[in-house]
């Protein structure tokens, strides 16, 4: 370990030195393959060091052999419980550099389920997180509203993990004839499972004993690691990528953007049961509003952007994603740059940790809500 | 307290309903219908052989590198039984690689590819998920007969019809010759 090794002396040293432990990679609550290690004063964690890697998969370098069409299946598998939200981003930044636009109609379909996705994905982190401070019945209803949002991508996009169903320019096909009925039941379904959830869990004392106060953030502090999404609002600074740089068709939805009091575990909690709400309601309001018409902007199959480099970002479930593309002319990219929400989120950690327990450290960590996929790409 | 009671009663309310959870080994749901399982190639009854003509394009676009294919002359077109010049002549899918992306299916101009609705292909060999163009057919085989499937564009792609369709632009042209 650094630090440890005592410096050659002829007084024998009598210093203190704090004590190390080791978590992860395999840890079940790590959520995919992430090692810290904590050094401990007592019960107390003094200093957290993240280590990442262990699931790199070279995405971004992959993309440059891959041409744009291709590249959307990479970005499926960046944060892989929130896919959709991933190929938005994508196939923005490539409509940018492109100087197309999406069809209305295609800006609505991506729009209702990049909210349903969001749904799924909070649900995920709500059983999850739920598991990771000892409830164990909470996943198992989660998990259970989650196969719903599934199985209706299933039925749209022909799968339920890996898309690939947007585009540069729109979506690959159009929705199934049944899609707004399915739409609406799945999000009336939802709504019941996710006030279930509220009511099994938000005020449970034994939750709130193990979430309030826990891995506490300023709001200065959260702006100034750099924190995004759910970990930001929950320290109260309300900083939504959909209401601040609409994107889609956001600027013609309603919808509130709840923010936490304290940055607290239960907070950053509390903010993504609330955006599940906000996103079935603004499900609700994209359908009532989706026109017909084409879901493809026409022109060429193949994607050949002009030289020149452009910057999307969107509010992903995890926090505000970018996406710097370069184009050097050819049909592949030239660069594929991503400001990945859930790595960033990590800057936070430390802060968050000082003075922690060593048995809280699980619920922090759980808090943030990270997916290695994207923190290593 | 209130509220663990409260959580109590919630999960009480589902003691007495029906599970929701699908043994899986023993009970198979259904997939949906757009659903997409390995890529298979698909039979032109018509002519007695398959639609791919080994054009590469999906060798080409696949992003996992995971299908190669070879063509040859088609001998049924010099016998006027097809209108394929080419025909396929090996063709190899390593499915596990595959990604079920359904990239090669959306850049096929020839209707030859579909993804089926196959996903359970385990075996106990080493090369058992390299499927071969016979394996890939018996797929495509089965995937046209539970889904009734037709081609999108048959005017280009089944032989039949593509076969009368030239026909007839020949007698046209014929017709056309012996007025002028
Ligand atoms: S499946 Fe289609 S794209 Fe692929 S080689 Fe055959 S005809 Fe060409
Ligand atoms: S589905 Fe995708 S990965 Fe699989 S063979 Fe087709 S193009 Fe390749």
């Amino acid at each position: 370990m650094e630090g440890t090794a005592a410096p050659m002396s002829a007084e024998p040293q009598t210093g203190v030195v704090d004590m190390m432990l080791n978590m992860g990679p395999q840890h079940p609550a790590t959520h995919g393959v992430f090692r810290m290690v904590l050094s401990i004063d007592g019960e107390r964690v003094v200093g957290v060091r993240p280590h990442i890697g262990y699931l790199h998969r070279g995405s971004e370098k992959l993309s440059e052999h891959e041409s744009y069409g291709q590249v959307i299946t990479l970005f499926d598998r960046l944060d892989y419980v929130s896919n959709l939200n991933n190929e938005l981003v994508f196939a923005r930044a490539a409509e940018e550099l492109m100087g197309v636009e999406a069809p209305e109609r295609a800006q609505y379909i991506r729009t209702i389920l990049c909210e349903l996705n969001r749904v799924a994905s909070h649900l995920l982190f709500i059983g999850t997180y739920a598991l990771d401070v000892g409830a164990m019945t909470p996943v198992m209803y989660t998990f259970r509203e989650r196969e719903r949002v599934q199985n209706l991508f299933e039925h749209v996009t022909g799968a339920r993990m890996m898309h690939n169903y947007f585009r540069i320019g729109g979506v690959k096909e159009d929705v199934p004839g049944d899609f707004a009925e399915r739409v609406r039941s799945v999000v009336r379904h939802l709504r019941e499972g996710v006030e279930e959830t509220d009511r099994l869990l938000t005020f449970n004392e034994v939750y709130l004993a193990r979430t309030r106060g826990v891995g506490v953030i300023s709001a200065a502090d959260a702006v100034s690691c750099g924190l995004t999404g759910p970990c930001l609002r929950g320290s109260g600074v309300a900083y939504d990528v959909r209401k601040a740089y609409p994107y889609e068709v956001y600027d013609r939805l309603e919808f509130d953007v709840p923010v936490g009091e304290f940055g607290d575990c239960w907070d950053r909690y509390w903010v993504r049961l609330q955006e599940c709400y906000e996103s079935l309601r603004m499900t609700e309001q994209a359908l009532e509003q989706m026109p017909d018409g084409l879901v493809m902007a026409p022109g060429r199959r193949i994607a050949r952007p002009p030289k020149g480099e452009a910057y999307a970002h969107a509010e992903n479930p995890r926090g505000d994603i970018g996406v710097f593309l370069v184009s050097d002319g050819t049909d592949k990219p030239y660069r594929v740059k991503v400001r990945p929400p859930s790595f960033c989120n990590l800057v936070g950690l430390e802060r968050m940790m000082d003075g922690a327990y060593v048995a809280d450290a699980v619920a922090i960590l759980g808090s943030l809500d990270i997916v290695l996929g994207e923190v290593d790409r | 307290m209130i509220s663990g009671l409260l959580g109590l009663l919630t999960t009480l309310r589902w003691l007495f309903r029906k599970p929701v959870t699908a043994h899986y080994p023993k009970q198979h749901l259904p997939v949906q219908e757009r659903y997409m399982g390995f890529p298979a190639l698909l039979w032109d009854d018509t002519a007695a052989e398959p639609f791919c003509t080994g054009c590469m394009v999906c060798v080409r676009e696949c992003p996992t590198q995971c299908m190669s294919a070879q063509m040859h002359d088609n001998p049924k077109f010099a016998s006027g039984e097809s209108h394929r010049r080419k025909i396929i002549q090996t063709f190899e899918i390593n499915l596990n690689r595959c990604i079920l992306c359904g990239i090669c299916v959306d850049v096929c101009a020839f209707d030859a590819i579909e993804m089926s609705y196959e996903h359970e292909l385990s075996s106990f060999s080493r090369t058992g998920a390299r499927a071969d163009l016979g394996l890939l057919l018996e797929l495509g085989g089965r995937y046209t007969e539970t889904t009734q499937w037709q081609a999108t564009n048959p005017e280009k792609n089944v032989a039949s019809v593509a076969l009368a369709k030239r026909a007839a632009a020949k007698t046209q042209a014929g017709e056309a010759e012996g007025k002028a």
